[in-house]
C-alpha cells in the first residue's frame, strides 16, 4: 500500500497535475480572499473558502480521471494485480495518495485565518473546521470519481463524469424542488431508488432469482406501507435525496456556523461506500 | 509447482479457456504454444491471479491463487504481454517501486534491483525515464520486474519480442539458468525459440490442451512417416525411375530446380530393424540406387517433422486443413517454379549458416516451405 501510496503521490506532481490543481485552487482561493476578507474585511474565512467549491468541480475530476482508467489502459494494473498486495491495499493506496492532493492546499488555507488574526478579529475555530470539512468533502468528491475512472478505459470519460455527477450534486438543492410530493408519487420513486442496489446485485451476482426475489420484497414491502400508512410517503423522496446534497453540511458551516456532526458521519460513510464500489467494479472486471 | 485443475474461463458465451488440466514441476522451462487467441494469455492471467476462472483451480505451491492470494503471488513473477510500465517514471524507480510492491524487505531493495538490472543489461539507462526508451529495453525493464527477487515461478508472456539478436541470445541463457532452480513458463510465437529454450512444451489450441511432451517427443509424434530430401543432378523422369527401384519408398514429389538438377521429397516407411536387429536407414539404399545409375546424388538429408509441422497439424482442425488445402494446390500450380527455387535458395542459404545457427536456419528453411502452402502472412510474421 506504501509503495502505491508513494509512486502516485510523486507521479501527480511529476506529471503536472497536482501541482496545476494545488496552484489553481490556491490562486482561486487567494483573490477570493483578497475580495471578501482584505479588501472587504469581512472575518470570516470560511465564507471565502465557499466560493472555492466551484474550483472543486473541475479540479477534482482532473486528479480522480486517471487513477484507474489510465492503469486499466496502459495495463499497468497487471503490476498492482498480480502483485502480493491485496485489492484493498490498492484502492486505498490510490485514494490515500489522491486525498494528500487535496490535503496540500487545504493545509496552505490554513494560514489565511492566521493574517486575518493579524489584521483583527479572527474565527479561528469556525475557520479551522470550514477547512476541515472543506477537506473532508473534497474525499467524498474524490472517492466518487475514483469510483467512476475504475468503470472505464478513458480518462475524458472519467472526467466527464466525474464532473457532471459533482455538477449535478453541486446544483442538487434546486433539482430537489422539482421532485413530486405526494405520497403516491414519493412512494414510485423509493420503489426506483431500491431498484437501483437490487440491478446492482443482479449486475454483480448474474443471479436471476436472488434478484428478483429481492425485487418482490421492496415492492410488496413498499405497496404495503403505502396502504397502511400512505402518510409516511409524502415527502419522503425530497427527505431522502436530500442528504445527497453533500456540500450542506459544508455551507452549514460557512453560512450559519453549525456543524453537522450527521452529515460528517454522512460525508464519512459516502467514502467508505465509493471504495467499497470501487474495489467491487475492479473486482468484478476480473470475472467477466 | 503449479497445478491447474479443470481450468474454464468464459467470456460471456465465448470459451477463451476449454478445461485444462496440467501440472508444472519445479527446475524445468516449460514453453506454451498456441496460435493467436488459443488462450495462451488468458491462461497466463489467471495463473497469476489477474483474471478470477469461471471453474476450475489453480494452486502455486499449495496456495490457491483465489483464496490466499497473497500467499501464491509471493511465489510469482510475470511479464505479460504488454509490459506494465509507468511510463512517467525512471528504470530504477519503477524496479524499487516494484521491489517494495513485491513485499521485498527494504534492506534488499538495492541488492535485488542491481542483480537484476546486472541481468538483463539496464545499467546504462537507468536513470532515463521509461517513457523515451525504446521497445527493446522497454521489453527488458518489464522482464527485469517478473525477475526482482527471483521467485520460483516465473511467467513470462512472449519474452522476446522487441529484443534484439544477441540480447535474444542474453536472454535465453539467463533463462536457461533460471530454469535449472525455477519453474519457467513461457509463450513465445516464435517456435524456434520455444524448441531451443523449453524442456517440455504445451500446445494449446482454441483453449484445450491438445499436447504436451518434450519437443524431440513432439517431432518424434509425426516421424511415424520419415521423409527425406535429395537433390540429384538427372532428370525428372530419370529421377523418378531409380527412386522407383526402392521398394520402401512410399511416396515421392519431385521437383525441377532452376539449375536443371531434379529436387525430391520421398516419402519412406518408418525406420524398422533387419533380421539382425540393426537399424535399417533408406538412404543408404538411396545412395546405392543412384550410384548404380550413375547419377550424381548433390544432397541427401532427413527432413524431420519440425515443430512447426507438428504445431500445424494439432493446432488446425478438420475445416482448416481443407481450406488451406485447397489454397496450397493453387499456387502450386500457379508459381511452380519461383516458388521451388526460393525453397532451393533458401536452402542453400541454410546449409551455409547452419553450423553457427541450426535453428534459424531450419526456420528459415520451413518459411520457406510454407510459403509455397499459401500461409505466408501468418509464418512471416512468427519467423521475424
Amino acid at each position: 500500500m506504501c509503495a502505491i501510496y508513494k509512486r502516485e503521490l510523486r507521479s501527480y506532481f511529476r506529471s503536472m497535475v497536482g501541482c496545476v490543481f494545488v496552484a489553481f485552487l490556491v490562486a482561486f482561493t487567494g483573490i477570493y480572499f483578497t475580495a471578501y476578507n482584505l479588501t472587504a474585511g469581512y472575518p470570516y474565512f470560511s465564507y471565502t473558502l465557499s466560493g472555492s467549491l466551484i474550483v472543486f468541480l473541475v479540479g477534482i475530476p482532473l486528479i480522480t480521471m486517471r487513477s484507474f482508467s489510465e492503469e486499466r489502459k496502459n495495463k499497468t494494473d497487471q503490476l498492482l494485480l498480480t502483485a502480493p498486495v491485496s485489492l484493498t491495499k490498492v484502492v486505498l493506496g490510490k485514494y490515500l495518495a489522491m486525498a494528500s492532493v487535496i490535503a496540500l492546499p487545504n493545509l496552505i488555507f490554513c494560514l489565511f485565518p492566521l493574517l486575518i488574526k493579524m489584521n483583527g478579529t479572527a474565527y479561528l475555530k469556525v475557520d479551522y473546521i470550514s477547512i476541515a470539512v472543506f477537506f473532508l468533502l473534497g474525499c467524498v468528491y474524490v472517492a466518487i470519481g475514483m469510483f467512476l475512472s475504475s468503470l472505464t478505459e478513458s480518462q475524458m470519460i472519467a472526467f466527464l463524469s466525474t464532473f457532471g455527477v459533482l455538477l449535478v450534486l453541486y446544483l442538487w438543492d434546486g433539482i430537489l424542488g422539482f421532485l413530486p410530493s405526494s405520497a403516491l408519487s414519493c412512494m414510485i420513486g423509493v420503489i426506483l431508488i431500491l431498484s437501483i442496489p437490487v440491478f446492482y446485485i443482479w449486475q454483480m451476482t448474474s443471479n436471476w432469482i436472488v434478484s428478483a426475489v429481492l425485487e418482490a420484497i421492496c415492492v410488496a414491502g413498499c405497496v404495503g406501507t403505502y396502504v397502511m400508512h400512505a402518510e409516511l410517503f409524502e415527502n419522503l423522496l425530497t427527505k431522502l435525496l436530500g442528504n445527497l446534497a453533500f456540500a450542506d453540511v459544508f455551507t452549514g458551516i460557512t453560512e450559519n456556523q453549525i456543524v453537522d456532526l450527521g452529515g460528517i458521519a454522512l460525508y464519512i460513510s459516502v467514502i467508505a461506500v465509493f471504495i467499497f464500489l470501487t474495489i467491487q467494479a475492479i473486482q468484478k472486471r476480473r470475472w467477466s | 509447482m503449479i497445478e491447474v485443475k479443470n481450468l474454464v474461463k468464459k467470456y460471456g458465451e465465448q470459451v477463451a479457456v476449454d478445461h485444462l488440466d496440467f501440472r508444472l514441476e519445479p527446475g524445468r522451462i516449460y514453453g506454451f504454444l498456441g496460435p493467436n487467441g488459443a488462450g495462451k494469455s488468458t491462461t497466463m492471467n489467471m495463473m497469476t491471479g489477474y483474471l478470477g476462472a469461471t471453474e476450475g483451480t489453480i494452486e502455486i505451491n499449495g496456495h490457491d491463487i483465489l483464496k490466499e492470494p497473497e500467499a501464491a503471488k509471493r511465489h510469482i513473477g510475470y511479464l505479460p504481454e504488454i509490459p506494465p510500465l509507468y511510463t512517467d517514471m525512471t528504470v530504477s524507480e519503477y524496479l524499487y517501486f516494484a521491489a517494495e510492491l513485491k513485499g521485498i524487505a527494504k534492506k534488499e531493495w538495492e541488492k535485488a534491483v542491481q542483480e537484476v538490472m546486472q541481468a538483463v543489461r539496464l545499467e546504462e539507462v537507468q536513470m532515463r525515464l521509461i517513457r523515451n526508451l525504446s521497445k527493446g529495453y522497454r521489453q527488458r525493464v518489464g522482464l527485469a520486474q517478473a525477475l526482482l527477487g527471483f521467485p520460483e515461478i516465473l511467467i513470462l508472456d512472449e519474452p522476446m519480442v522487441g529484443l534484439d539478436p544477441k540480447q535474444i541470445i542474453e536472454i535465453r541463457e539467463l533463462i536457461r539458468g533460471l530454469g535449472n532452480k525455477h519453474t519457467v513458463i513461457l509463450s513465445s510465437h516464435i517456435l524456434a525459440e520455444v524448441r531451443e529454450i523449453c524442456d517440455y512444451i504445451l500446445i494449446i489450441s482454441r483453449g484445450k490442451l491438445v499436447a504436451g511432451d518434450t519437443p524431440e517427443n513432439l517431432e518424434h509424434l509425426l516421424n511415424g512417416q520419415n521423409t527425406l530430401e535429395l537433390e540429384a543432378k538427372a532428370g525428372l523422369e530419370e529421377t523418378r525411375d531409380i527412386l522407383k527401384k526402392v521398394p520402401e519408398i512410399i511416396r515421392a514429389q519431385i521437383e525441377r530446380t532452376e539449375e536443371g538438377t531434379a529436387f525430391a521429397k520421398v516419402h519412406t516407411e518408418p525406420a524398422g530393424r533387419n533380421g539382425l536387429g540393426k537399424k535399417t536407414d533408406v538412404r543408404e539404399k538411396i545412395f546405392f540406387a543412384f550410384s548404380e545409375a550413375a547419377c550424381p546424388l548433390l544432397l541427401l538429408k532427413p527432413s524431420k517433422a519440425s515443430l512447426e509441422e507438428v504445431f500445424m497439424q494439432l493446432t488446425q482442425g478438420g475445416e482448416q486443413i481443407q481450406e488451406t488445402g485447397s489454397d496450397a494446390s493453387f499456387s502450386m500450380k500457379e508459381e511452380e517454379g519461383s516458388e521451388v527455387s526460393s525453397v532451393q535458395e533458401e536452402g542453400t542459404e541454410a546449409s551455409f549458416v547452419q553450423e553457427e545457427e541450426g535453428t534459424e536456419a531450419s526456420f528459415i528453411q520451413e518459411e520457406g516451405q510454407l510459403e509455397g502452402s499459401g500461409i505466408k502472412g501468418e509464418k512471416k510474421e512468427g519467423g521475424r
